[in-house]
């Protein structure tokens, strides 16, 4: 049976940050979007068609993944075992593409056979959160609900599991500072992705989207001018060193690695999706035993504690943007 | 080969297809066999429970916007949520922020890509009224799989472009109403059933 690779997910690739690896691919092409309901492009897209002769069979493409997730974990010792197959088959398909190269198999012998590529496969798979107050309800329901639950502790460690290219840490960051929280807050900023992680710790972004996280900022409940926490500067908004004073950023795989500390909120949205249920499961073990009692649990707005080995163990403060409690006992 | 998976209804809407999707679901009746899972393209903030409460008026069927890794069950309706992709995995959904394929996010090609990977021949995709190539890529890959794929008369659509796109681009198996489309489904679901 002839198989054809997903539709083409590249409209945004990297969001084009200095420095990123694989993020810029040429000119960006302005394109006129006439549907009111669709957004205007993140990028271009890559194009790549693949020749039908080369496609590989449903089955064959299968054990391609199998092969590929097996090797990087044997190689590099990072294990994509247990993610969603589904949405990994979509970004191994991305990273063929953006190497001109055909099939999985051919990703599979450049990724072991070079280490940047390697790199460049990782950033592909570690980049998740796509906006700074994505869904700005949420920081909304943060500072409304769960601000004044902190506000009881001389010191506060908060943990972004995941955190990605640092967007939503540098939110919280802000929402914090401008509750007066900040001084005794520690935010502890980590991903299994070095490349990443430096990114985040740069603390520059694009200055064309900070228009967009002005507006999702102003959602979100905030308090002051969006613009005096960052410089803007050739072209890229910089954040401004005191914002940065109490982030700690490290190198931590929630797949790997256990709990490194007890914490009184755990922020983790959008980054289990992309893992199975078992490996699901795995995780919010983890969280429980990094979590104090009556700690808060925050995951992204379609993510659910139901079905995971501790859902009887919280108590929901805000069902609709996904805020838990750990109980007491 | 597919033996307990169910045979899967997927829509694909986008401009206009606010009124259309509701016009198919109220067609169905209450003991429809088969789960259905909907790509509506919205705004990024539109408000979740509005959405699902206009797709839930005049629906036998239960309507749910999706949550990650939830299952499959038959006669359910399932909404993808505001800026997430969702995609089909065996006998669940799961979901993903990864950027938007085609200005879209959710996808339809995404969803119908993933379904035909997942569900191969038991596979219906409907592509409805919009303004945008959404969906051609999907049902190419859903008939390459052996599947269905059905098609809004251009004529009957608020927007024909996605429509038109799709009966260019694919060998759709029928073009037809949204009433008529929502009695194909019926004897579909009746004929490939188990």
């Amino acid at each position: 049976m002839v198989n054809t690779p997903p539709p083409d997910g590249a409209d945004a690739p990297g969001s084009g940050a200095p420095g990123a690896p694989g993020a810029s691919v040429g000119a960006i092409v302005p394109e006129v979007v006439d549907d009111p309901l669709l957004e205007p492009d993140e990028g271009h897209d890559l194009d790549a068609p693949i020749p039908s002769a080369l496609r590989p069979a449903s089955d064959l493409e299968r054990l391609e993944i199998d092969l590929i997730l097996e090797a990087i974990y044997r190689h590099y010792g990072f294990d994509f075992r247990n993610y969603a197959r589904a949405s990994m088959r979509r970004r191994l398909w991305n990273q063929v593409r953006a190497e001109k190269l055909t099939t999985i198999a051919g990703l599979l012998d450049r990724v072991l056979h070079d280490v940047d590529c390697m790199e460049r496969l990782l950033l592909m798979l570690s980049v998740n959160v796509t906006a700074m107050y994505r869904d700005p309800t949420f920081f909304r329901a943060f500072r409304e609900q769960v601000v004044p639950l902190l506000r009881s502790h001389p010191f506060v460690r908060i943990w972004h599991a995941g955190c990605s290219t640092g967007e939503e840490v540098y939110s919280m960051a802000i929402l914090l500072e401008e509750e007066g929280l900040y001084n005794r807050c520690r935010l502890y900023a980590t991903d299994m992705n070095e490349a990443v992680l430096r990114r985040a710790q740069a603390g520059i972004f694009p200055i064309e989207v900070m228009q967009e996280y002005t507006a999702n900022y102003l959602r979100s409940g905030a308090k002051e001018h969006f613009a005096r926490y960052y410089t803007a500067r050739y072209g890229h908004a910089i954040f401004k060193q005191p914002l940065r004073r109490n982030i700690v950023f490290s190198h931590h795989n929630l797949v790997t690695d256990g709990s490194f500390n007890e914490f009184h909120v755990i922020i983790c949205r959008n980054v289990m999706i992309y893992f199975n249920e078992q490996l699901q499961a795995r995780v919010h073990e983890l969280f429980y035993d990094s979590l104090r009692r009556f700690g808060v649990l925050a995951l992204g707005r379609k993510e659910s504690l139901s079905g995971t080995p501790h859902q009887h163990d919280y108590d929901e403060i805000n069902p609709a943007e996904k805020l838990y409690r750990r109980r007491g006992v | 080969m597919h033996g307990g998976r169910p045979q899967l209804v997927l829509i694909g809407a986008s401009l206009g297809g606010l009124s259309a999707i509701p016009v198919i679901l109220g067609g169905l009746p209450r003991d429809f066999p088969n789960p259905i899972v909907i790509v509506q393209h919205r705004a990024i903030l539109s408000d979740d429970s509005g959405l699902v409460e206009a797709m839930q008026r005049g629906c036998p069927l239960m309507v749910r916007e999706v949550e990650d890794k939830d299952r499959l069950a038959a006669g359910r309706v399932y909404l993808a949520p505001a800026d997430y992709h969702l995609l089909i995995e065996g006998d669940h959904m799961t979901l993903s922020t990864e950027a938007r394929v085609l200005h879209a996010r959710p996808s339809i090609d995404v969803l119908f890509d993933s379904a035909a990977e997942s569900h191969a021949d038991r596979v219906v995709g409907v592509i409805l009224t919009g303004a945008s190539r959404d969906g051609v890529l999907g049902a190419q890959k859903i008939k390459q799989r052996g599947g269905i794929v059905v098609v809004q008369d251009p004529a009957t659509a608020e927007c024909k472009v996605m429509p038109a796109a799709a009966i260019a681009g694919v060998a759709v198996d029928r073009v037809l109403t949204l009433e008529q489309i929502a009695q194909y489904l019926v004897r579909c679901s009746l004929t490939m059933t188990r």
